[in-house]
């Protein structure tokens, strides 16, 4: 259980910076807390209660989940989820691959070319390319519209590269020795025992290109026509921006949702990463990032 | 490591080499490459825009009261969060303070709205104590402000990683010399505590300095419209509505190349401040 140790040297804390400590510590958890609590119960709530409240309501009277239930039923927010679970799963599937494959090239001494290919990524760290040019080369390259527009201009990141070659880096040289010696090619000893040693880097690295994906709508509002926007663009367009909804059925005319229907599709865009992050959370204290950030 | 590389010969440097359309003239017909030359003419227009320097001016003013407000509050949670002995809920703490990084801007500027706005729970519980509204949301006066708030809510937790770790580094047994040599709390902390993160802290306000021209893009672009340009443009957004929306390509690109220059420059220049004062700094 919690471990409560208190070195002998360290004095007793005064209870006045107790107290206030607790109350700082509380006052972040709260900030944290209250504006998800307020969401999730605005969208369980009936419309009715809602309108009486003044448009939020704390804690549900009668929770209902028909709010859900009209998002959820094949309209326009029910296809917007398949696109972000498309794109996300995909785009981090692919990431991870050459993030992976690029990462223990340029671990490995001796790789012919590694040295210049490192600084010639790493300068695009310092100088980005800018949007108009990078919008243009999407724009001649055909791939607009394309669902790979919301992939491939973002395929590798910088940061997760030198996160995961850190890590390879860290890998005891014996075993890739031991490894040659029993006649294994690189391919094998990526496979074989790079990536099983490297769960907790691989755990971290796919979460930040999942929660990338999942989290991006400005490249979708760039490159996509509105009905193949991912979820976070329709919830932009008509949560955060106001305007009404296309009525999903029959395609014309706007609704503008109530305030039941707009928290639900914001509990919606939020929770697969509250479901993934408890999973993945043990791993950033572990010090697999902070090596990582030193090198 | 072909596919990997190949993305960045292609999608960085392939699209700096677009860069060229800053001294160009773009024509959709004549694409990329058949448009005309117009040499400097753009970078002299950008120049003589009063709404280019407007955005250049709030871009930094943010940065520097992101700087001022919100730089400070990271290292100060992460003090709090080391002096915790009670590691479970130190740990839960942590937990729930890194969450709000991973949530979308979408989401968090909505969250702000929702909260804030007219019909927030902030106001109607002022309405309802019988108190005067504050008008937060869509008050260009109170944006600057707000636009600090939103980012230390998002990212604060998270920014507390890296002094953690740098905290963690410090060896117990330097803590406990210090105590039994008659070092109190406050002496431990000066001559133990902080000389541990100041590296760390130098680091950062180096990095921040290198980047002050990049201020939240997709923050500001969702909260543009509400406040409007004078207080919202920064330069991100000058050439997303210049370039995207109003189609003039080589305008906006120059601007673009004028703040990747700059700012470039400005990370080697801060890189070498730091080499003199004798901290590590970004790159050797």
């Amino acid at each position: 259980m919690s471990a409560h140790v208190r070195p002998g040297w360290l004095e007793k804390p005064k209870p006045l910076t107790q107290a206030a400590k607790a109350l700082a510590l509380a006052a972040v958890v709260l900030l944290v807390c209250v504006p998800f609590l307020v969401i999730v119960s605005t969208s369980l709530a009936s419309t009715d209660e809602v309108v009486d409240n003044g448009g939020w309501v704390l804690w549900p009277t009668d929770p209902t989940l028909d709010a859900y239930r009209d998002i959820l039923d094949g309209g326009i927010v029910t296809h917007a989820l398949g696109v972000s679970a498309g794109v996300t799963i995909v785009g981090t599937l692919l990431s991870l691959a050459c993030t992976v494959t690029l990462a223990y090239a340029l671990s490995r001494p001796g790789v012919f070319g590694s040295r210049p290919a490192l600084l010639l990524i790493l300068f695009t760290f310092l100088f980005p390319p800018g949007m108009i040019p990078s919008f243009l080369l999407v724009k001649e390259l055909g791939l607009l519209d394309n669902y790979a527009s919301l992939v491939l201009p973002v395929l590798v990141n910088v940061f997760n590269l030198v996160v995961l070659r850190g890590f390879f880096q860290g890998i005891p040289e014996e075993l890739y020795e031991a490894a040659r010696l029993d006649g294994a090619g690189d391919w094998w000893v990526l496979v074989s025992i790079v990536l099983p040693l490297s769960k907790a880097a691989l755990a971290v690295v796919g979460l930040f290109y999942a929660v990338a994906y999942w989290n991006s709508w400005f490249y979708a509002s760039l490159y996509l026509e509105s009905d193949h926007w991912p979820l976070q663009q329709v919830l932009r367009t008509y949560v955060v921006a106001g305007s009404g909804l296309t009525d999903a059925t029959t395609g014309e005319g706007t609704v503008t949702a109530p305030q039941t229907v707009q928290m639900a599709v914001l509990v919606i865009a939020t929770v697969p990463i509250l479901l993934v992050y408890p999973f993945l959370q043990k791993y950033f204290t572990r010090g697999v990032l902070t090596g990582a950030i030193k090198s | 490591m072909l596919p990997g590389l190949a993305y960045f010969l292609l999608f960085h440097y392939g699209a700096l080499v677009g860069n060229v359309i800053a001294f160009k003239e773009y024509v959709p017909f004549d694409g990329l490459w058949g448009s005309p030359w117009v040499g400097p003419g753009n970078f002299q227009r950008m120049f003589e825009d009063g709404a280019f320097w407007d955005a250049v001016l709030n871009t930094v003013w943010i940065a520097v009261l992101q700087l001022v407000f919100y730089f400070p509050v990271p290292l100060g949670l992460a003090l709090l969060l080391h002096s915790l002995t009670w590691s479970s809920v130190r740990r839960f703490v942590q937990s729930v303070a890194y969450l709000p990084h991973f949530i979308s801007w979408v989401i968090v500027v909505a969250l702000f709205q929702q909260l804030l706005g007219d019909t927030g729970l902030l106001n109607s519980s002022l309405d309802g104590m019988g108190l005067h509204t504050a008008d937060i949301i869509g008050n260009p006066d109170a944006f600057k402000p707000l636009v600090v708030a939103q980012v230390i809510w998002k990212d604060a937790g998270w920014g507390t990683i890296i002094f953690l770790a740098a905290l963690a580094q410090v060896d117990e047994q330097q803590y406990e010399a210090a105590a039994i040599d008659g070092a109190g709390p406050w002496r431990r902390f000066w001559h133990v505590t902080l000389p541990a993160i100041r590296p760390v802290v130098v680091l950062l306000l180096i990095m921040r300095l290198g980047d002050i021209l990049s201020v939240g893009f997709e923050q500001m672009l969702l909260q543009r419209d509400a406040v409007g340009p004078e207080t919202a443009e920064i330069i991100d957004t000058f050439v997303y509505y210049q370039g995207i929306v109003g189609g003039d390509y080589g305008f906006a690109a120059a601007a673009g190349l004028f703040k990747g220059v700059i700012g470039a420059l400005l990370v080697y220049a801060a890189n070498k401040v730091a080499h003199r004062l004798g901290e590590q700094g970004v790159y050797k």
